[in-house]
């Protein structure tokens, strides 16, 4: 998809202030349909803070983001949410089964998602067979695709990706990376990644945004902006 | 042993008083050597509730001549300090003083209410505000511990609470599990003084009859009435004080507001 479409998410200044502490500021970026975006940048920089903005986790002290074109204040927080599916470091699964779990999304607006459908979604992330697992027998990284396959059940326009793989160790890591692979690129998912792995950033992404003290501080094609 | 050495009542219940606060500070200083340091809270804790309940008591001793419609306004006063030592256990939860004293007014005063309509609680000031009081020292002791379970559950289960809200879930539904464990809990003193009552105790006001000449099976049985009816104002007030408070801890755009550091 090229950067000439209507962006997906646009945003608008936006930022968050607690207690006089700048966690993000003045952040005005798009995503385009089909293009992966990465944020990077140190600890503490406000990558994680600018992605809970766009999930609306938190709310914006100023600015406002649009997704296709329509301010996300007039979108019910839960619609929302279900249209901007987040993944976050941790994978916090619910202690019932992998099945159950995928389940959980949809049911929440009254849907039953079928076992064939689980299955798929299972298939995406390299856990076919999964099913009837207990999410207490997973592996990390195993954990991790479950909740990639979890947030993917509720059918999102966009996926944020909150350091998927920093708790994980590198084989790990690559199994999950690989997941996403799959899911981003063979299926043209919109995505916007918040890593402080440059490399990672590199193979996923080839757009990014580096944030420093909660601003966005160069931005562009990834070889120009990590090279630069 | 005291009274060989006083017959005057005011002295004898302060030396009583020394000696059993004296064996509470001797568990304190058990806890220090544990490395649990509870001096200051236990001291004033103590010091407080002794004014407080001789104030209380030379008020009542003028009160409890007066007309009925005193009692309404000692159970109101108690109401609000009872929210106002409640909130205090769950710092950082929006609104924690007005939903507990809204809670326990409901909880302690719904079944006060009842109970003297019934003819359970005597309408006369000596009756009615002494079993209110233990109904509302009830419903707040219960009110603290659903709030205080609450608070320590949901700040311990942040990232699990905002996965359910990132996948779409009701505010409400997300702390669901927190919300239920939380009053679940704050019932357990309740029911355990049920299920013990006469074998493990026998609570102060069975005691307190008997002493003063009430016929023994008439004293069992009011105070099983009694410890009824703090059951279920205590479970009124746990169960509407964690329904409202699980509104208060999100924002209107269903944000998690109760973080840890916030």
């Amino acid at each position: 998809m090229t950067a000439t479409s209507d962006p997906i998410v646009r945003t608008e200044h936006l930022g968050r202030v607690v207690k006089d502490k700048v966690l993000v500021e003045d952040a005005t970026f798009e995503v385009h349909t089909g293009e992966v975006l990465a944020i990077v940048g140190p600890s503490g920089s406000g990558k994680s803070s600018l992605l809970r903005l766009l999930n609306r986790l938190d709310e914006p002290t100023s600015g406002t983001v649009y997704i296709e074109g329509i301010d996300y204040r007039q979108i019910q927080p839960r619609e929302l949410r279900r249209k901007l599916g987040m993944v976050t470091q941790r994978p916090y699964l619910f202690p019932r089964t992998v099945e159950e779990n995928l389940q959980f999304g949809p049911m929440q607006r009254g849907e039953t998602l079928s076992h064939e459908s689980v299955e798929q979604l299972l298939a995406r992330v390299g856990l076919k067979a999964y099913a009837s697992r207990n999410v207490a027998n997973l592996s990390g990284g195993e954990a991790q695709r479950v909740s990639v396959a979890r947030t993917l059940a509720n059918s999102p326009l966009v996926l944020l990706l909150d350091e998927p793989t920093s708790a994980l160790d590198e084989a790990s890591k690559l199994e999950v990376e690989s997941s996403i692979q799959n899911v981003v690129h063979d299926q043209g998912l919109t995505c916007i990644l918040v890593t402080h792995d440059t490399a990672q950033a590199a193979r996923l992404a080839k757009r990014a945004l580096v944030m420093e003290s909660g601003r966005i501080v160069r931005s562009g094609s990834i070889s120009e902006v990590l090279h630069a | 042993m005291l009274k060989f050495f006083t017959s005057n009542q005011l002295y004898l219940g302060l030396a009583q008083a020394l000696i059993a606060a004296s064996s509470a500070m001797l568990v304190v200083l058990l806890a220090r050597k544990r490395g649990i340091h509870l001096e200051r809270e236990t001291f004033i804790a103590m010091v407080r509730g002794l004014v407080q309940i001789v104030a209380v008591g030379s008020i009542l001793l003028l009160l409890l001549r007066g007309p009925r419609w005193t009692s309404g306004f000692l159970l109101t006063a108690m109401i609000v300090a009872a929210g106002a030592t409640s909130a205090g256990r769950a710092k950082g939860v929006p609104g924690a003083f007005r939903v507990s004293a809204w809670s326990i007014a409901f909880g302690a005063g719904s079944v006060i209410a009842l109970m003297t309509w019934f003819g359970v609680i005597d309408t006369a000031i000596t009756s009615l505000v002494p079993v209110g009081s233990m109904l509302i020292a009830n419903a707040m002791n219960t009110n603290s511990l659903a709030l205080n379970r609450l608070r320590a559950d949901v700040l311990a289960h942040v990232g699990e609470i905002e996965t359910a809200l990132a996948l779409g879930a009701e505010a409400k539904n997300s702390v669901s599990p927190y919300v239920q464990a939380s009053f679940e809990a704050s019932l357990i003193p309740a029911i355990d003084s049920i299920r013990s009552l006469g074998i493990v105790w026998i609570p102060g006001l069975m005691a307190g009859m008997l002493l003063s000449g009430a016929r023994p099976v008439y004293a069992a049985i009011y105070q099983f009435v009694v410890l009824a009816m703090i059951f279920a104002a205590s479970g009124l007030t746990s169960l509407v004080s964690t329904l409202l408070i699980r509104d208060r801890i999100f924002t209107p755009a269903q944000q998690l507001s109760l973080q840890p550091g916030r």
